[in-house]
C-alpha cells in the first residue's frame, strides 16, 4: 500500500525572521504505522507538521504523501488523505451546529447531501458523540469539543491522520477517552505531544526532534527509556516507565510489587 | 466584565432561534430574505409627515413574530437597544421645525410628525430585520446572499465576521480579567495601557485568525462556503413573496387607515 506513504527527504525549512526552523529532517512513514513525534517546545514539532499539510513549503528538500509530491497543485488532494487535528479545538470549530462542523469537509468536496449525512453519521458514531449533533460547539466541554474536531476530520475519511497534541488540557478521564479513541483507529497516525506516556500507550515508533533536526527514529519501546537521550532533548522518561523508587521495577508492575510486599 | 461574557451568550441567541421549526423558518431563505429587502425599501420610502400610512406596515413584523414562535421580551429588547441612537438623531426635529400640521383636525408641531415616523420606520426596520435572522440563521442567510449574487467575498466577511465575533470577545474578556487581576485599585483601564492592549489584541486575532483559516483549508475550503442547503423555490414560497408585495404595494398606493376610517364612518352613520 505504498500510497499511503509519507516520506521528507532531506527537508529544510527557514522563517522568513531567518529562524531555521527545520534542517535535514528525513524519515518515512509507513501505512498502518503509528508515529509520535517528540521534543521540547521549538524543537520543530509544529513546523514538521505545517510543512506536512502544505500549509508552509519546503525551502529544500522534498516531501512526498503516496507517490505525490507536497506541492501548491496538488494541495487538494493531498488535504483530502491527510486529516489534521488542531491543538486548540476553537480553531477548527467554527459552525452553528456540530453537525455542520463535521459536515464541512465533505461539503467543501461537494458531495451530495445524502452522502455527506452518511459520512456526519459516520463520524460521529465512530467518535462516540452522535447525541451531541445538533448541539452549538462553542457550548461544548473541552473534552466534548476535542471529539467533535477528531470527528470533522474523520468524515473526510482521511488515510493518514495527524494530531497535535491531542491529548492537551483535558482532564484525565477525557483524555483517556481520547487515548482509547486512537488506539482503536487503524489509520496511519502521526501524534505530536509532551504526554509521553499517551504516545508510549498510542505510537509504536517515535522520532525524537532537536533544534529541527532528527536526534533518534525508532521503536517507541527503546527511546521512550533511554533517559540520556530524551535528557539531552529536554525530555524525561514517561512516568509509566519509571522505576519504582522503592524495589527498582517500573510502575507498570510497582502495584504487584507492592501488594506482594504486604 | 460579566458584561462581556453575558452580551457573549446573548448574542448566540438568534442562532439557537433560527433552528426553530415553525412555518417561517421552513420558508426559503432567498424568500424571506427577497420580502425584508422590499419591506425596507416600501418602509423608507414614505415621506417624513406620512406617519398614519407607516401603521399597515406592522402587520408584517407582527405577523412573522406570531407565527415563529420567538420570545418577546429578548426580542423587544434587541430594539430597544437600537433606540437611543434613534432618538439622538431625530430629537431635534421638534426644535428646529415648528411648523403646524393639522391631522384630521388636531394640530400638531410637524417636528413632532417627523420624529415619530424617524422612531416608527426605525422600529419597523429593525425588528423586520431581527426577525430575518431569528428565523433563517446567518448560514441560511449567507447561502441566499449568493443565490442574489452577492459576491462571495462579502458574504464570506460578512458571516466569519458574525462567527468570530466571539472569539474576538473572549480574548478582550480574558486580557482584561488579567489586567484588572493586577491592577485591583483602578477602575476601568488606565489610558496608559490603552494602545498596547488594543495592539495585542489586534495581533492575537489575526494570529488566530491564521489559523482557522488553515484549519479551514486543510479541510477543502476554497472561498465557497457551503451550508449544503440548496432547496428549490417551491410555489409555497413563491405565494409567500407575491402575497406580502402585493400587500406592500397595496399599502403604498392606498392610505388604508383613512380607508378603514370611512368604512367605520360609514357604518356608524
Amino acid at each position: 500500500m505504498s500510497h499511503h506513504k509519507l516520506e521528507f527527504k532531506n527537508v529544510h525549512f527557514t522563517y522568513p525572521d531567518g529562524n531555521k526552523a527545520i534542517n535535514d529532517v528525513s524519515f518515512c512513514i509507513r501505512h498502518g504505522e503509528s508515529v509520535g513525534i517528540i521534543g521540547s517546545n521549538g524543537a520543530g514539532k509544529s513546523t514538521l507538521l505545517m510543512l506536512m499539510m502544505g500549509i508552509i513549503f519546503a525551502s529544500h528538500g522534498e516531501i512526498l504523501v503516496g507517490d505525490t509530491h507536497v506541492t501548491k497543485k496538488t494541495l487538494p488532494m493531498i488535504r483530502q488523505r491527510l486529516g489534521m487535528v488542531f491543538q486548540n479545538p476553537d480553531d477548527q470549530l467554527f459552525m452553528t451546529t456540530v453537525y455542520d462542523d463535521v459536515a464541512f469537509g465533505p461539503r467543501n468536496y461537494m458531495m451530495d447531501e445524502e452522502d455527506v449525512a452518511k459520512k456526519v453519521n459516520y463520524a460521529l458514531e465512530v467518535v462516540g458523540i452522535p447525541h451531541l449533533k445538533d448541539r452549538a460547539p462553542f457550548r461544548l466541554s473541552g473534552g466534548e469539543k476535542r471529539s467533535v474536531s477528531i470527528a470533522t476530520v474523520l468524515s473526510m475519511q482521511p488515510d493518514i491522520l495527524i494530531m497535535d497534541e491531542p491529548t492537551s488540557s483535558l482532564d484525565p478521564k477525557s483524555r483517556r477517552k481520547v487515548i482509547d479513541l486512537l488506539k482503536s483507529f487503524e489509520h496511519t497516525k502521526i501524534i505530536t505531544s509532551h504526554d509521553l506516556d499517551m504516545v508510549y500507550e498510542v505510537c509504536n515508533r517515535v522520532i525524537v526532534l532537536k533544534d529541527g533536526r532528527v536526534m533518534a527514529d525508532g521503536a517507541a519501546e527503546e527511546i521512550l527509556v533511554n533517559g540520556e537521550l530524551l535528557e539531552e532533548c529536554g525530555l524525561e522518561i514517561p512516568l509509566s516507565l519509571k522505576s519504582c523508587p522503592k524495589c527498582g521495577s517500573t510502575i507498570k508492575r510497582v502495584k504487584e510489587c507492592h501488594i506482594e510486599n504486604l | 466584565m460579566p458584561d462581556i461574557m453575558n452580551s457573549l451568550y446573548n448574542i448566540r441567541l438568534l442562532d439557537s432561534l433560527a433552528r426553530k421549526e415553525t412555518p417561517v423558518h421552513r420558508m426559503h431563505p432567498l424568500v424571506k430574505v427577497l420580502v425584508t429587502l422590499i419591506f425596507l425599501i416600501f418602509v423608507v420610502s414614505f415621506d417624513r409627515y406620512e406617519v398614519i400610512r407607516l401603521m399597515p406596515f406592522f402587520l408584517y413584523p407582527v405577523i412573522i413574530f406570531m407565527l415563529s414562535d420567538i420570545p418577546a421580551i429578548p426580542f423587544l429588547k434587541r430594539i430597544m437597544l437600537a433606540m437611543p441612537f434613534v432618538i439622538g438623531i431625530g430629537i431635534l426635529n421638534p426644535l428646529f421645525d415648528k411648523h403646524i400640521l393639522l391631522i384630521n383636525g388636531v394640530a400638531i408641531s410637524r417636528g413632532w410628525v417627523s420624529f415619530f415616523s424617524i422612531l416608527i420606520k426605525s422600529v419597523l426596520t429593525i425588528a423586520a430585520g431581527i426577525l430575518l435572522i431569528a428565523t433563517t440563521g446567518m448560514d441560511k442567510l449567507a447561502a441566499a446572499l449568493r443565490m442574489l449574487k452577492i459576491p462571495k467575498i462579502l458574504v464570506l466577511q460578512l458571516l466569519l465576521t458574525y462567527r468570530y465575533i466571539s472569539i474576538l470577545m473572549e480574548e478582550v474578556a480574558r486580557t482584561i480579567r488579567a489586567y484588572l487581576l493586577r491592577a485591583p485599585m483602578q477602575k476601568g483601564i488606565h489610558r496608559s495601557a490603552w494602545g498596547s492592549l488594543a495592539g495585542q489584541l489586534l495581533i492575537r486575532t489575526y494570529d488566530r485568525g491564521q489559523r482557522v483559516y488553515h484549519a479551514m483549508c486543510l479541510r477543502g475550503f476554497s472561498g465557497e462556503y457551503n451550508t449544503g442547503d440548496n432547496a428549490r423555490l417551491n410555489i409555497k414560497d413563491y405565494v409567500y413573496l407575491l402575497c406580502w408585495a402585493l400587500f406592500f404595494v397595496v399599502a403604498k398606493i392606498y392610505n388604508i387607515p383613512l380607508i378603514i376610517e370611512s368604512i367605520l364612518a360609514g357604518v356608524i352613520r
